[in-house]
């Protein structure tokens, strides 16, 4: 392994993006992602990839699309207002079965919100990114380093499965810096050779491919559908994945993930120096959501806590995980405001106080 | 022998033929419907037909070949 | 004796377009090009959304469909990921020059390596005729019923004459096809536009001006005489830029 090094979150995700053979990016400026295309386009031209920067994000995620289309690993990243721009070209991403990797640097909501740290955007990168029946593979990273690991296993899903990958951060993990290791493999930029549907030209070897999303038989458009839902299935099945701390004698088990995730674990181990029983599990992939490690974690806990940047969205994923079987309550900052360790504890005494 | 070949079941009897043809022998025939319902083109004499596939270049189509062994 | 087939590079299908519609004279002579160039495998085709939408049927080099307007900018990745592929749109008035006028613009004013096939037939035929930005004065359509009035709607775009002020753009050129004479020009136009892609030349844009018959409520013959009449006075046909091929 290399040395580490301190690098921002938002470059160390650029760098690992490159090192996951992403040979093509193509963005738009906004708060706070703006650094993964200033980086990408000084390191790009350097190793032989492409950056673009396009007209607007909806032009950016169609450039996407027609680089995925060619077999060629791509990625775009924006921050919310961006990202609801992008949900056009997702969706036809998702309908034409294509690998690409998002990214959202989330910010304050709705409109043109705040340029502050949100997870606001929880509902849409799970419930709604585009029109249609489709999921995005959705990694919640919780530190730097983190991010960097996070690329390269987006990329490889996102290939095994043909669908989209988001890799949903927020301003905090973006712009804050922290030592990361990258592995000193030598980067090589993705081709088309595993990707026998790529329409690259056919070489007259083969008959034309078509890259897709249009189907105006609806029995042909729901079999389409169906088989992409049996594929999400195995996704489910395999690649769910949460991280859990202290939850096999919590009375009070906290869920948060992201960057969240950090301040919530800093008011559960204070509350453990102080005698309480209280653990906490952080998703790490949001879709698929790791239903049955929150099931396990909270298993023996008589009450969850969901702590969100937001008014509350997870928070009803984590109570169908755990079908209401026990009471779940919500302590969040939202609006760019960042929740305080010291407020979390208070919220967990609260919570225990009430046993 | 004929040397423009109309494709029966192709032709959508649109008559875009009918305006290039510089003998004036391109018309559309109204004796036999076709497969999805229109009258077709045709060349009412093939012998003052000069070849010159200039229907052929009008068809929105591709339902008229000239010369060579393809009849569609 | 001349010999006249249909091209390789056009699928030997039915296609589902209206008698008399001009798209298929097109397609054809998009395929003449590809197979004179013999450049059918190393060639990606990217369709619109309007009545082309199926064109991935119609062609037999690889196809991608794109979401409305944004064909350009898919174009844009595929010829980034392939510089040496040859890549063409195929779009409409509505997909070109309303819902991605931005995406249109800025692929030229890049100097995008690409080749634009834009039909322009002044309406949306798709959707049952409706007004499109390239809708003549007082043309009346399904949303103009009382003929297009240029004080309230404003004023049809002349996507030729603006695309050529842009220094990414090599060739901006306005053709039609309702005679073999223009069929000829279209096609040296079209080829044109292909060879300065090899040659790496830039962004090269053919409009065609293209019949409705359906939503004109013309007949195929009639629709001929309108573009004559009423297109060609509005839309000049000629050349608007060409830069020399290196």
């Amino acid at each position: 392994m290399a040395e580490k090094s301190l690098m921002k979150g938002n470059e160390a995700l650029a760098e690992a993006a490159l090192r996951a053979g992403c040979k093509c990016f193509f963005g738009y400026p906004i708060t706070p992602q703006t650094e993964i295309s200033a980086y990408l386009s000084k390191r790009m031209p350097k190793v032989g990839g492409t950056f673009l920067q396009a007209e607007s994000e909806v032009a950016a995620i169609n450039m996407v699309y027609g680089c995925a289309s060619s077999g060629i690993r791509c990625m775009t990243s924006s921050s919310s207002p961006g990202i609801s721009l992008k949900t056009e070209g997702i969706s036809y991403i998702a309908g034409a079965d294509l690998p690409c990797v998002v990214i959202n640097v989330q910010r304050g909501g709705p409109g043109l919100g705040g340029i502050q740290p949100s997870q606001a955007d929880y509902w849409q990168v799970t419930h709604a990114l585009g029109h249609g029946d489709f999921h995005a593979l959705v990694f919640a990273p919780a530190s730097v380093q983190e991010m960097v690991d996070t690329v390269t296993k987006a990329f490889d899903l996102a290939d095994e499965f043909r669908m989209p990958a988001v890799i949903l951060a927020d301003g905090l993990l973006g712009q804050m810096m922290e030592p990361v290791q990258f592995d000193d493999a030598e980067i090589v930029l993705s081709d088309a050779s595993k990707k026998p549907w790529a329409a690259n030209g056919h070489q007259n070897k083969r008959k034309h491919n078509i890259i897709n999303s249009l189907y105006l038989q609806p029995d042909q458009l729901e079999d389409k559908v169906a088989e992409r839902f049996k594929r999400y299935e195995k996704v489910k099945a395999e690649h769910s994945e949460a991280v859990a701390d202290y939850c096999d004698d919590a009375d009070t088990v906290v869920v948060a993930y992201g960057s969240t995730a950090r301040l919530a674990k800093s008011a559960v181990e204070a509350a453990r120096k102080e005698g309480m029983k209280v653990g906490i599990i952080r998703p790490v992939t949001l879709w698929p959501f790791p239903v049955k490690q929150i099931q396990k974690a909270c298993e023996n806990a008589k009450n969850v806590l969901v702590v969100e940047m937001s008014m509350g969205q997870m928070i009803d994923d984590v109570k169908l995980a755990i079908n209401c079987s026990k009471p779940v309550e919500f302590y969040g900052r939202t609006g760019g405001v960042i929740p305080k360790p010291a407020e979390i504890l208070a919220k967990i005494k609260e919570m225990g106080g009430k046993n | 022998m004929a040397k423009m070949n109309v494709d029966f079941d192709r032709c959508k009897g649109c008559g875009l033929c009918t305006t290039a043809c510089p003998k004036k022998i391109v018309e559309l025939q109204t004796e036999k419907l076709n497969k999805k319902g229109y009258y077709t083109a045709v060349c009412i004499d093939d012998d003052a037909c000069i070849g010159c596939a200039l229907c052929a270049m009008m068809c929105p189509d591709c339902a008229i070949t000239v010369g060579g062994d393809n009849n569609g | 004796m001349p010999e006249f087939k249909r091209p390789h590079a056009l699928a030997d299908v039915t296609t589902h377009y209206c008698p008399g519609c001009t798209h298929g004279i097109v397609h054809r002579i998009v395929s003449e090009v590809i197979d004179e160039m013999g450049i059918e495998g190393d060639t990606v085709g990217i369709c619109p959304v309007g009545c082309s939408v199926m064109a991935y049927d119609y062609f037999e080099c690889d196809m991608i469909e794109a979401a409305h307007g944004r064909a350009p900018a898919v174009a844009t990745g595929v010829k980034r990921a392939n510089p040496d592929k040859f890549v063409f749109t195929y779009q409409g008035d509505g997909d070109l020059a309303a819902i991605g006028t931005a995406e249109i613009v800025h692929a030229a004013t890049r100097g995008e390596n690409i080749t634009v096939i834009f039909i322009n037939n002044t309406t949306y035929g798709m959707t049952g005729g409706q007004m499109a930005p390239t809708t003549l004065p007082g043309q009346v359509t399904q949303t103009t019923p009382y003929g297009r009035n240029t004080s309230v709607e404003g004023f049809p775009v002349r996507v030729c004459e603006m695309l050529s002020q842009l220094s990414g753009v090599a060739l901006a050129e306005r053709v039609t096809v309702i005679d073999p004479k223009n069929i000829n020009i279209a096609k040296k136009a079209i080829r044109k536009g292909f060879e300065f892609q090899k040659n790496k030349q830039g962004f090269s844009i053919i409009e065609v001006l293209s019949t409705c018959p359906t939503n004109w409520g013309k007949t195929p013959i009639e629709a001929l005489q309108r573009v004559r009449d009423e297109m060609i006075p509005y839309y000049p046909l000629g050349v608007f830029k060409e830069g020399a091929v290196r």
